[in-house]
C-alpha cells in the first residue's frame, strides 16, 4: 500500500472515531445544551447543578464496587478456569464452553429479569451489592474464559516444562511462569468486564432498592422529567464524570500493561 | 495419556476440575438456572401482571408457533441478521483488521491516538454513547450534516438500519483491531518478506500467508462478535426500534413485547430461539473456518 | 474410559443444576405459602419500620414528589406518631426509571410478597396487579373502618374509581388530569382564527389547519401517532378521538376491534397527514414527542393535543422542559371536540381521557394499621398543600382544588369543565397489548397505509391479544 493511502485511511479513522465524541468534550460545558454540537461558552455550571444531586457522586463510589468486585471475580475464576481447560482435556470442555457462552445471552437479555430476580429473592440477595456482582459475574465469564483459553493455548509450553525441571509444583507453575505471560490479555479482561458493568443498568436496577446503593448507570436514567425528558444540563455534566474513570483505567492500564491481546510467542 | 501431552505444568485432571469448579458452581447458579427457567416461561403464558401472574398455563410450543407466525418477528429476525453481518461480520471485522494491519506501519504516536479513539468508543457507558450519537445524526444541528451540508437530514429516520450498522462498527470495532494486531504479531515476519520479494501483492500476502496463520483468531473474533451484536440492545437507545420496527432487531424486539406488552412468556420463547440461531450461526462459522486446518 | 469419565462429567454438572433448580423452587413456595396478614397484626405495635417508594428521586424525575417524601412526609408523620408514643422509623425508596420499568420492579416484588408498604402507584395498573394477586382491597388489607376516612367524601367518585377495580378501592388516588386542545393564539391570529377557538367537530380542527398551513415553518397540527411515544400516542391521540366517535375503547365486556369509530379515528389522521397538517417526523422520532414540545414552545406548532401536565411542566416558564415565557399570553385551549356534534359517548359534544395516580397499601406489610394511617396522612389537605407547595395542580380532593386551582384559569377550566365529560382506560392486563395495537394502527397510516389495511391489521391484532373474536366488536 502506497504511504498516501495509509495516511488517507489513517485520517479517516481518526475523524470517523472522534466526531461522534465532540459532544461529550462541549455539551458539559455549555450553559444550554442541546443535541447538537456547538461552541460552548465554557460555564462549569452543569456542574454545580450536578453536585446538588444527592446521588451522582455517591453512584460512582457504587460502581466502582460492582465494576471492580465483578472485575476480580471474572478476571481470577477465569483465569483459572481457562488455564485447566487449556492445559488438561477436560472431557466435552468445547461443548460446554460453547453451551455456556450460548446461555450467557439468553440472560443479559431482558426475558430473564423475573427468573433472575426470584432467585436473587429466594437467596436474600435482593437489595444486596454482592447479588449484582454474582449475577453480572455469571453473565461474563463463559466470553472471559473463552478468549481466555484461546489466550492460554497461543502461549508456549515450554517455559512451564523447565519450570518444572527445576522442581515448582503445578500451582507456582501457574503463578510465577504462566501469569506473568498472559498478563496483558488478563488486562484485557478485566477491563472488558468493568466496562461492562459500569453501563450496566438493568440487573442494578431491578435488584437494588436502596438509593445510596445505586450505580452511577441507573442514576444517568434519573435525570428525566415526569414526561420523560431528558435533563441535558444534568446528563451531559453527568456524562464526562461519569466516563472518566473508565478512561483514565485505559489509560493506566494500557500504561502499565499494555492493553492488547497477545500473541507475539506462539510457538 | 494424551493428558500429560499437553499438561506442561503437570496440573492433573483433579487439580483442574478444582481450579474450573468455582468459575463453574457460579455459572451453573447464576446463569444455567436462570436460563433454564426463562426457557421454561418459554412455555408458559406467563405475564407479569393480571390473571397469567397468578395463574400461568403451560401452552407448550404455542410461543414458538405464535412467533414464527408473526411477521413482526420475521421482520425482526431479517434486520438481527443484517445487524450481525453489517456491522459485525462486515464492518467491525474487516474495520478492525484494517486497522490492525495499517497501524504497523505508522509512527508510535499516530498509532496511539487511533487505538486509543477506537478503544475509548468500545468502554464509553452506553447510555452515554446514545446520546453521542443521537446528536451526531440529528436532524437539526447534527455534526454529521453540518460536516456534510445535508442539513435536515434526519438520519435515524431516513436510513435507521445504515445508522445503527455504521454506529455499531463504531462501537465494536475495538475488539477486532485487539485480537487481530495479536494475531498478526504471530505471522512470521521473515514469512512476509519472502512473498514480498516473489513479488506478491497485498492481497496476496494476506491471503497465502496471513490468513492462514490467523485463521483460528479470526473464526474466535467473528464468533463472539456476532453472538455479542447479535444480542446488542443499543439500538433501543438510538432508534427505539422505529421507525416503524424499520430497526427492531430482535432484543429490541423482545423488549418491546416483554416489558412493554408485558408478554413474558413470549419474549422468553424468543430468547430461546435467538439461542438457536446463535448455535447455528457458530456451527456454521465452525465448519468454515475448522475446515482446512 | 473417555466415554465414561464424560458422562460422569455431565452427570454432576446435571445434578449441580437440579439441586439448585431444586432448592430455589423450594425457597420461593416456602416464601409464596406464607399467608397474607391480617388487618390488626401488630396494631399495638411500639416500633414501627414503614417504607414508602414511588417513581421519583430527589435531583432527578419527579423531584418535587421524592423532596416532599423526605422533607415533610417522613419527618411529620413521624412526629405525629411520636406524640402519641408510638416509635416509627420511615424511610423512602426512591425510583427514577420509565414508567414500565418501575412497574416491573414494583410487580417483582410484590409477586415475591415484599416491597414498600406504602407504594405510588399509576391507576392504570390497579387492574392488573389486582388479578395477580399482587394488591387487595383496603378493606382486606386495614379492616372495615377504611370506609370512615374523612377523605372519602372530598375525592368525586370518578377519580376514586382510578384507584378501584371491580368496584373495589384499593388504594387513595392523588390527583387526575385531563386533556385538551392547546393553540398558539399569535399563529391563530396571523392564520385569521380567533383567539376564543372552539372546534365543534374534527372539520374544525382540519379547517384550522388549513390556514394554520399557510404560515411557513409552522407545523399546523400535533395530535400523537406511532409507536415512538408509546402510551402518548393513545392517551393523547386515539382514545380522545374514539370517544369523541362515539366508542369507548372497552365496554361491556369486549374491546373495539376493526370497528367504525376506529376506522372514523384513522381515516381523520390520514387527512391530518395527506394534508400536510401533521410532521410525520414528530411521529416517527425515537424523541419525537420532545421534538413537538420543544417546536410548540418555540411558537412553531398551531394546535397541540395534550394533558394538562404539559400546561404545568413542559410550557411552564419557571421551571418547564421546554419552556415558554410567553405561555400565559400566547397559549389558548379548548375542548376536544366529539367527530360531530353529539357523535362522542353518551351523544356528548366535547370529550377528553384522564389518568391519574394513587398510593396504596402492600398486602404483606407487616404494619397495616400503621401503614394506613400514614396513608391517610399522604392523603390529607396539609400534606397535600405541602407537595403543592404554592404551585397549581389538580388533586383529587375538592377542599384542597377549591383553593389552589382558583388562581389559574386553566386548571379551573380542566378542573371543572373538562373532568365532567373525560373517560378512563380499562385498566385490565391485556390493555398495554391492545394500546400498542391502537399505536401501530396509527403507525401503519403515517408509514402510508390505507386505513383499511390499518384497521384490518388492528382488529387482528386485537383478537389475538384479548383471546378471542368474542371478545371483540367488529362492527
Amino acid at each position: 500500500m502506497g504511504r498516501l493511502a495509509i495516511t488517507a485511511f489513517v485520517a479517516a479513522a481518526i475523524a470517523f472515531w472522534a466526531l461522534p465524541m465532540l459532544w461529550l468534550v462541549t455539551a458539559p460545558f455549555n450553559s444550554h445544551p442541546g443535541l447538537d454540537v456547538s461552541w460552548p461558552d465554557w460555564t462549569l455550571e452543569n456542574f454545580r447543578k450536578l453536585s446538588e444531586n444527592p446521588y451522582a457522586f455517591s453512584s460512582l463510589k457504587n460502581s466502582v464496587y460492582l465494576a471492580v468486585g465483578t472485575m476480580l471475580g471474572v478476571t481470577v475464576m477465569a483465569a483459572l478456569a481457562a488455564y485447566s481447560l487449556s492445559r488438561v482435556r477436560i472431557p466435552g470442555r468445547n461443548t460446554i464452553l460453547y453451551g455456556l457462552l450460548l446461555l450467557s445471552s439468553i440472560v443479559t437479555g431482558t426475558a430473564a429479569m423475573v427468573p433472575i430476580f426470584q432467585l436473587m429473592f429466594a437467596l436474600n440477595l435482593v437489595d444486596d451489592r454482592s447479588g449484582v456482582i454474582l449475577v453480572l459475574t455469571g453473565g461474563l465469564l463463559p466470553a472471559a474464559i473463552f478468549i481466555l483459553k484461546d489466550f492460554m493455548d497461543a502461549t508456549p509450553k515450554s517455559y512451564e516444562e523447565s519450570a518444572r525441571v527445576f522442581g515448582a509444583t503445578p500451582l507456582q507453575v501457574l503463578r510465577h511462569v504462566v501469569l506473568p505471560i498472559v498478563r496483558p490479555g488478563l488486562a484485557t479482561i478485566a477491563v472488558w468486564a468493568l466496562v461492562n458493568v459500569w453501563s450496566d443498568f438493568l440487573t442494578s436496577y431491578i435488584l437494588l432498592r436502596d438509593p445510596t446503593k445505586l450505580p452511577a448507570g441507573v442514576v444517568m436514567y434519573t435525570f428525566y422529567s415526569e414526561g420523560g425528558q431528558a435533563n441535558l444540563p444534568l446528563i451531559s455534566a453527568f456524562s464526562l464524570v461519569y466516563a472518566l474513570p473508565v478512561v483514565a483505567l485505559y489509560l493506566f492500564v494500557n500504561r502499565r500493561y499494555g492493553f492488547r491481546f497477545h500473541g507475539g510467542i506462539k510457538s | 495419556m494424551t493428558v500429560t501431552s499437553v499438561d506442561a505444568a503437570g496440573l492433573g485432571r483433579r487439580r483442574a476440575m478444582g481450579l474450573v469448579t468455582p468459575a463453574l458452581l457460579l455459572v451453573t447458579a447464576f446463569l444455567v438456572v436462570p436460563a433454564v427457567w426463562t426457557v421454561y416461561l418459554g412455555m408458559t403464558d406467563y405475564r407479569l401482571t393480571g390473571i397469567q401472574a397468578a395463574n400461568p398455563q403451560f401452552v407448550g410450543l404455542d410461543n414458538y408457533r405464535a412467533a414464527l407466525a408473526d411477521p413482526d418477528f420475521r421482520n425482526s429476525l431479517w434486520l438481527t441478521l443484517l445487524f450481525v453481518l453489517g456491522s459485525a461480520v462486515v464492518g467491525q471485522t474487516v474495520a478492525g483488521f484494517a486497522l490492525a494491519w495499517t497501524l504497523r506501519g505508522v509512527p508510535r504516536l499516530v498509532r496511539g491516538v487511533v487505538e486509543t479513539l477506537v478503544l475509548l468508543a468500545w468502554i464509553l457507558p452506553s447510555s452515554i454513547v446514545a446520546f453521542l450519537w443521537v446528536a451526531y445524526l440529528s436532524g437539526d444541528g447534527g455534526t454529521l450534516n453540518a460536516l456534510l451540508h445535508t442539513t435536515g437530514t434526519d438520519w435515524l429516520l431516513e436510513h435507521p438500519m445504515a445508522s445503527i450498522i455504521v454506529f455499531n462498527t463504531w462501537r465494536g470495532t475495538a475488539f477486532s483491531m485487539l485480537l487481530f494486531s495479536a494475531a498478526l504479531g504471530a505471522v512470521p515476519p521473515s514469512q512476509l518478506e519472502s512473498a514480498r520479494l516473489a513479488g506478491a501483492g497485498t492481497f496476496a500476502q494476506l491471503r497465502d500467508v496471513v490468513l492462514p496463520h490467523i485463521r483460528g483468531h479470526v473464526l474466535t473474533n467473528t464468533l463472539l462478535i456476532s453472538l455479542w451484536t447479535f444480542n446488542d440492545f443499543s439500538p433501543y437507545l438510538l432508534t427505539a426500534g422505529g421507525p416503524n420496527h424499520a430497526s427492531e432487531t430482535l432484543p429490541v424486539f423482545i423488549y418491546n413485547k416483554a416489558l412493554y406488552g408485558g408478554q413474558l412468556g413470549y419474549g422468553s420463547a424468543i430468547s430461546f430461539i435467538m439461542l438457536v440461531i446463535n448455535l447455528v450461526i457458530a456451527l456454521f462459522y465452525v465448519r468454515l473456518l475448522r475446515e482446512r486446518r | 474410559m473417555r466415554t465414561i469419565s464424560t458422562h460422569g462429567v455431565r452427570t454432576r454438572v446435571l445434578a449441580v443444576v437440579a439441586t439448585s433448580l431444586a432448592l430455589v423452587g423450594a425457597a420461593a413456595c416456602d416464601r409464596s405459602s406464607s399467608t397474607g396478614t391480617s388487618p390488626s397484626q401488630n396494631a399495638g405495635a411500639k416500633d414501627v419500620t414503614l417504607t414508602i417508594t414511588s417513581n421519583s428521586i430527589a435531583g432527578g424525575k419527579n423531584a418535587d414528589e421524592a423532596d416532599w417524601y423526605a422533607k415533610y412526609v417522613i419527618p411529620t408523620f413521624t412526629k405525629q406518631q411520636k406524640a402519641k408514643g408510638v416509635n416509627v422509623t420511615v424511610t423512602f425508596q426512591p425510583s427514577g426509571v420509565d414508567d414500565e420499568q418501575y412497574k416491573t420492579k414494583v410487580a417483582l416484588d410484590l409477586k415475591s410478597r415484599a416491597g414498600a408498604d406504602i407504594m405510588a402507584l399509576d391507576g392504570i395498573w390497579v387492574g392488573e396487579f389486582a388479578q395477580a394477586g399482587y394488591l387487595k382491597p383496603l378493606t382486606d388489607v386495614a379492616g372495615p373502618s377504611v370506609t370512615s376516612w374523612e377523605g372519602w367524601s372530598q375525592i368525586p367518585k370518578a377519580v376514586q374509581a382510578n384507584a378501584s377495580f371491580e368496584d373495589k378501592t384499593y388504594g387513595i388516588p392523588a390527583g387526575t388530569d385531563g386533556r385538551v386542545l392547546y393553540f398558539n393564539k399569535k399563529l391563530f391570529a396571523q392564520a385569521g382564527l380567533p383567539a376564543d377557538w372552539q372546534p365543534k367537530s374534527w372539520q374544525d380542527i382540519i379547517d384550522a389547519g388549513m390556514k394554520l398551513k399557510a404560515i411557513s415553518g409552522v407545523n399546523p397540527i400535533q395530535i400523537n401517532a406511532g409507536t415512538a411515544m408509546g402510551e402518548a400516542t393513545t392517551m393523547q391521540g386515539v382514545l380522545p378521538l374514539l370517544v369523541g366517535a362515539g366508542s369507548e375503547i372497552y365496554s361491556g365486556g369486549k374491546w373495539q376491534g376493526d370497528t367504525k369509530a376506529v376506522r372514523d379515528v384513522l381515516t381523520f389522521y390520514k387527512t391530518l397527514l395527506d394534508q400536510g397538517l401533521e410532521n410525520k417526523n414528530f411521529q416517527q422520532a425515537a424523541k419525537g414527542r420532545d421534538q413537538s414540545f420543544a417546536a410548540f414552545a418555540a411558537g412553531k406548532v398551531g394546535i397541540l393535543l395534550e394533558g394538562d401536565y404539559f400546561w404545568r411542566s413542559v410550557i411552564n416558564p419557571d421551571n418547564g422542559d421546554a419552556p415558554m415565557a410567553s405561555r400565559n399570553s400566547d397559549v389558548g385551549w379548548a375542548f376536544i371536540p366529539a367527530r360531530e356534534p353529539g357523535s362522542g359517548v353518551g351523544g356528548s359534544n366535547d370529550v377528553s381521557m384522564s389518568g391519574g395516580g394513587g398510593y396504596f397499601l402492600n398486602p404483606n406489610t407487616k404494619y397495616p394499621q400503621q401503614a394506613w394511617e400514614l396513608l391517610q396522612f399522604i392523603g390529607s389537605p396539609d400534606a397535600i398543600n405541602a407537595l403543592l407547595h404554592g404551585s397549581a395542580k389538580i388533586t383529587a380532593r375538592q377542599d384542597v382544588n377549591e383553593k389552589v386551582l382558583s388562581s389559574d384559569p386553566f386548571l379551573s377550566f380542566v378542573s371543572q369543565k373538562v373532568l365532567p365529560v373525560t373517560h378512563y382506560r380499562p385498566g385490565l392486563a391485556v390493555y398495554p397489548q391492545v394500546s400498542q395495537a391502537l399505536q401501530q394502527a396509527t403507525a401503519d397510516i403515517v408509514s402510508g397505509k390505507s386505513v383499511d389495511e390499518a384497521a384490518k391489521a388492528y382488529g387482528a391484532a386485537v383478537e389475538k391479544a384479548v383471546g378471542g373474536a368474542d371478545k371483540v366488536s367488529s362492527s
